[in-house]
């Protein structure tokens, strides 16, 4: 290490320059490195690896899975996923839902519940301190599922998927916290409503659809679509349009302005939970998409802007996020 | 004292080639294939014409923004590097990168962002806000500007904010969190001009102050008290710095979000070629940060078809084992 330089990451560094002649500056140079190093390397790797985990959970595209631990009906449930919470409290299960995860939106009921934390941070303590009998958990939490089966706690596991997986998961749930029969007719109704969308847009032009699920503030920047996999998309198809980005075998893209003009979508719908979207956003938001004119959906104004969470939760109430849908592709007069 | 000068002239006439080069060339490749002979044609009514659009909405505005945050970049890295003499310094070391993050994520979690005109105004006036916090410390005790001051309140300041963007992180939702992590890794689809038009003015005034700080940032890396003999005004060339450099990396952090490594590696990699000498390091450090991260974008866009990859991953990615190959090859 005769060489002068000393290099360090953009973001973590470490080291002193070696070979100073001032010893001062020596001083002053080991504790700015200190400081850094000590200040700055943990969070992008922590932020890193967070969004790694988030890709990864995303990209998974799993069934169900429940562990054969126990069979009796539990009392004390303690669910980490909103989708699986909606769908306790819609197969009659709620009154047992001791703890929540802290993304809870619906029903209301879901959100008095104690928090127990959520997808990266879940509070192992109070999970335990609950005695529960069955901790919802999803399928990327595995330090939280080795934890919890050392301490003999049993896991009824899940991963978001397609939208059949969501009738599939609801019936798998109720088996499995004793409200089957409930849990079969709660499916089948879903399936029925489904069915029945599917069936009043037979027949009608299907608008080729980009429908996105986040973008920065007025800006076309940092766009994220649904891709060929994932309720999502199954949705979109089910309400009789053609997924834009259907040969992208991912739950998600980013959608560049580039995708975007070659794919030139028809409709352009954007979903977003109900919380900040006032009707005049709304409109300041929809004009943003004149920057890119030549897209079918700015031409013709086919640009909805759908703030409802119904969309977003791959719960029991899909039909319903799916009637919207249908009727925003398929609306009287266009 | 004019002879290393000279030979540093080809250097810096290749990279400013090469930075032509890369911002002329990068429109034309992309995960699309489009034919040029319409791009260029002008019998199609601008509207109806999808590759023009793609050519001159998408794929252009990419390039010159690309180029104008590397390039920023990398001069923001020479001056802070020669501000703080410290190697290791970077244009993200005082804070003004958290600053920025944290600005930009409260406007992407709270939707506050469409009250203020976007995400890009909310990550500026973070940036400022830590700019002011880390000068008001540094010249609160000191008559002058504690550079050591300067370096540890920095440091401390961007623990703090990582802490508080971790904080907004928490109260976030799912989606929102997903594409706030996705902006702290850099994104240059500007998708027009309207971005790199508002940073422009900001961009211009600091290259201004860095021509200026060229010689008095040479008399400064010998030290203070050598450059106070030969007539540099050291607290005021290290306030003009300072300003001048934060100004550059706040607009660069709001074009294109905190890209790492193009604001350590391409000054590191520049004075390997022309020496230590502000006047060649300088220009040189600007042509080819742009060159490096226009070159860096297209891999970026191109590499997974139609998926994309964040362009702070292929900085580091290219660019630290390169760093390290041209190191050892010199030693």
């Amino acid at each position: 290490m005769k060489g002068p330089r000393v290099l360090g990451s953009d973001r973590g560094q470490t080291g002193v320059r070696p070979g100073s002649d001032q010893g001062q500056t020596r001083l002053r140079r080991s504790l700015a490195a200190i400081a850094a190093s000590a200040g700055q390397a943990p969070i992008p790797t922590v932020l890193l690896c967070a969004w790694l985990a988030i890709l990864t959970c995303t990209l998974a595209a799993r069934g169900p899975q429940s562990s054969p631990a126990s069979t009796q009906a539990p009392a004390r449930i303690i669910s980490l996923v909103p989708a699986v919470t909606e769908m306790l409290f819609a197969i009659g299960a709620g009154d047992r839902v001791v703890g929540v995860s802290s993304y809870e939106i619906y029903p209301p009921e879901a959100k008095k519940r104690p928090s127990m934390g959520a997808l990266f941070d879940p509070d192992v303590e109070r999970i335990l301190a609950a005695k529960s009998d069955l901790v919802i958990v999803y399928g990327s939490q595995t330090e939280l599922m080795s934890r919890l089966q050392r301490a003999s706690v049993p896991m009824f596991r899940y991963e978001h998927a397609g939208l059949a997986d969501i009738t599939s998961t609801i019936r798998a749930l109720g088996d499995r916290v004793g409200r089957g029969p409930r849990a079969r007719e709660v499916a089948t109704s879903i399936e029925r409503d489904l069915d029945a969308i599917r069936q009043s847009v037979a027949g009608k032009p299907r608008p080729k659809t980009a429908l996105l699920f986040g973008r920065e503030p007025g800006a076309l920047r940092n766009m994220y679509a649904s891709g060929g996999i994932g309720f999502m998309h199954d949705m979109l198809e089910l309400a009789g349009g053609i997924d834009a980005f259907a040969d992208v075998k991912r739950q998600n893209l980013q959608a560049t302005t580039e995708i975007l003009l070659a794919r030139a979508p028809e409709v352009i719908i954007e979903v977003h939970p109900a919380e900040g979207w006032t009707p005049e956003r709304i409109v300041t938001e929809r004009a943003v998409w004149k920057g890119l004119p030549s897209l079918p959906a700015v031409r013709t104004g086919r640009i909805h802007i759908l703030t409802n969470d119904r969309l977003i939760v791959p719960g029991p109430r899909v039909a319903e996020g799916a009637r919207l849908l249908a009727s925003v592709l398929h609306a009287a007069g266009r | 004292m004019t002879s290393p000068l000279r030979r540093g002239v080809p250097v810096i006439v290749a990279c400013f080639a090469a930075m032509v080069v890369a911002i002329i060339a990068a429109p034309f490749i992309g995960s699309t294939s489009i034919q040029f002979g319409r791009v260029f044609s002008s019998s199609i009514p601008y509207a109806d014409n999808v590759d023009a659009q793609i050519f001159f909405i998408a794929r252009l505005p990419r390039a010159l923004a690309a180029a104008l945050v590397g390039g920023t970049l990398a001069a923001a890295g020479v001056v802070f590097q020669g501000l703080l003499r410290n190697p290791l310094a970077t244009p993200y070391t005082l804070g003004i990168s958290a600053g920025a993050s944290l600005g930009a994520m409260l406007a992407i979690t709270f939707g506050a962002g469409w009250m203020i005109g976007g995400v890009a105004p909310a990550s500026l006036a973070g940036a400022a806000i830590a700019v002011a916090i880390v000068y008001a410390l540094a010249a609160a005790r000191h008559r002058g500007l504690s550079t050591t001051v300067l370096l540890l309140a920095g440091v401390t300041l961007n623990a703090f904010f990582s802490a508080l963007i971790l904080f907004v992180q928490y109260l976030s939702d799912f989606a929102q969190t997903y594409r706030a992590l996705r902006w702290l890794m850099g994104d240059l689809d500007v998708a027009g001009y309207a971005p790199i038009v508002a940073a422009l003015p900001m961009v211009v005034v600091a290259f201004l102050a860095f021509a200026w700080l060229a010689r008095p940032l040479n008399l400064l890396s010998v030290s203070a008290e050598a450059a106070s003999t030969r007539g540099v005004q050291v607290v005021h060339v290290q306030r003009t710095a300072f300003f001048a450099a934060s100004l550059a990396t706040g607009a660069a952090v709001s074009v294109g979000g905190p890209i790492g490594f193009v604001g350590i590696i391409v000054p590191h990699l520049v004075r390997l070629l022309v020496g230590a000498d502000h006047r060649l390091v300088l220009p040189a450090s600007i042509c080819f940060g742009a060159a490096f991260l226009v070159g860096c974008d297209v891999v970026a866009r191109t590499a997974f078809p139609p998926i994309e990859l964040p362009v702070g991953i292929i900085t580091a990615v290219i660019g630290g084992p390169f760093f390290l190959w041209l190191l050892v090859k010199r030693t």
